[in-house]
């Protein structure tokens, strides 16, 4: 990569720094995980971006988000979807998980190691205990598995009774 | 290059499919929790079926779109299973209505589910690197739908007399259509000799494992199933699958082309 390439490639990354995602505004498209290269190519710039879940509504924003910001840059990239490797919320930073906790969702876990076969999918979902983020107390329930958001479970705290949501981990 | 289509075509049916009919309880589930959660595994079902159909629509070349798959092919071209295109209650006569039954949601995600964490784990193997890293993706949102529907299940059947009545009652109507996920079709036979898929047949333990063991908890009876076997995967299909695909497709027939 020539030295103007890399400015090029650093500009562009300062600039969708500022870019957080749609539904939780407090962390970037970086600390989630969902930017996840600028490259150059044969075929010119390419910005990569993973998915989360598989329907999450808020990715043809995201990309718009992203055109957006390059088109303001006035530079010409193609913004690439990729799948692989999947998403996993491992990739989110203790620095991003402090952000969620302070907006008031509690940040994932990390995952446990995989297992093999049958003994992984018959597992009940791990009932570690996740933390309330007002709080602190991991004297919680799940109310439910699903909660605003694919990515979330609602949970409430016994001690403050709070209700809050968890950002499951995948 | 048909065989992976074809194989594609399968597996985005069966998650569209799904996806629409879990879709029928947004804004009439039997509590806002529950409202949400069917919502959100729909959610993520569609969001398979769109990664699927994207990815048969890219193989097929020439002016082939994922929309054009989902929307504008007709009920005998679909190869989902029967079993996922049923109504949400027990089967009735003639014109009958019924209010949708929760437990026969539930049973029927779970039955699904319980397949699709062994068949998404064993596709992440798959010879179309693509179709691998969308298994990637969609074994761990099966999972949460197993779990998900797995301790409703158990709600159900260890509950109260009616709860149990009703799962028991939505166990034996749908059981026998699980009898579809083992008998091999040829579009599932090419695919496994190519790499692409997974021979069914390997996956039958591991399912009969999970379904067993949760049936133990539930207290719920295991009914034999012999006889007729459905062939949604073949495209011969229920009465039902008609009139859904006439509600999810109405709006994009009325308006070929359109977006906002
Ligand atoms: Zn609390």
């Amino acid at each position: 990569m020539s030295d103007a390439q890399a400015s090029v490639r650093e500009r562009i990354l300062a600039a969708l720094d500022a870019l957080t995602d749609p539904e939780i505004p407090v962390v970037t498209l970086r600390e989630l995980g969902i930017l996840r290269d600028v490259r150059t190519t044969p075929d010119g710039l390419e910005v990569v971006i993973t998915p989360t879940y598989s329907g999450c509504p808020a990715m043809g924003q995201i990309e718009d988000d992203v055109k957006a910001t390059l088109a303001a840059l006035g530079i010409e990239a193609r913004v690439v979807t990729q799948l692989s490797p999947a998403w996993t919320t491992d990739w989110m930073s203790d620095a991003a998980k402090e952000k969620l906790r302070a907006y008031g969702i509690a940040p994932p876990h990390v995952r446990p190691a995989p297992e093999v076969g049958i003994v992984r999918f018959m597992k009940r979902p791990a009932t570690a205990a996740v933390a309330c983020p007002k709080c602190g107390s991991t004297h919680t329930v799940v109310s439910s598995q699903f909660g605003s958001t694919a990515c979330k479970a609602l949970y409430k705290c016994l001690d403050c009774q709070e209700p809050f949501d968890y950002f499951k981990p995948y | 290059m048909s065989t992976a289509i074809d194989y594609l075509l399968h597996l985005a049916d069966n998650a569209v499919v799904l996806g629409q009919r879990d879709a029928e309880w947004c804004g009439h589930g039997p509590i806002l929790e529950e409202d949400l959660a069917l919502a959100n595994v729909s959610l993520d079902l569609i969001g398979q079926a769109r990664l699927l159909y994207q990815r048969a629509a890219t193989l097929m070349g020439g002016d082939a779109t994922e929309d054009k798959l989902a929307y504008f092919r007709d009920a005998a071209d679909f190869r989902n299973y029967t079993l996922l295109e049923l109504p949400h209650h027990g089967p009735l006569v003639g014109y009958a209505a019924s209010d949708r039954d929760y437990a026969t949601t539930i049973v029927r995600n779970f039955l699904y589910s319980a397949l699709m964490v062994h068949l998404w784990d064993a596709l992440t193997r798959s010879s179309d690197s693509e179709l691998a890293a969308i298994a990637a993706k969609s074994v761990k949102e099966a999972t949460y739908h197993l779990h998900h529907s797995r301790d409703w299940l158990v709600r159900f059947g260890d509950g109260t007399d009616e709860s149990h009545a009703r799962a028991q009652a939505a166990v034996d109507h749908l059981m026998p259509y699980t009898e579809e996920f083992w008998a091999s079709s040829p579009a599932e036979t090419a695919a496994a000799e190519a790499g692409v898929g997974v021979d069914v047949r390997t996956l039958r333990a591991g399912w009969d494992a999970l379904v067993n063991d949760a049936f133990a908890e539930a207290t719920l009876t295991r009914p034999a199933c012999r006889g007729y076997v459905t062939q949604g995967k073949l495209g011969l299909h229920s009465e039902h699958l008609s009139f859904l695909l006439g509600e999810m497709q109405s709006l994009a027939r009325a308006h070929p082309n359109g977006c906002w």
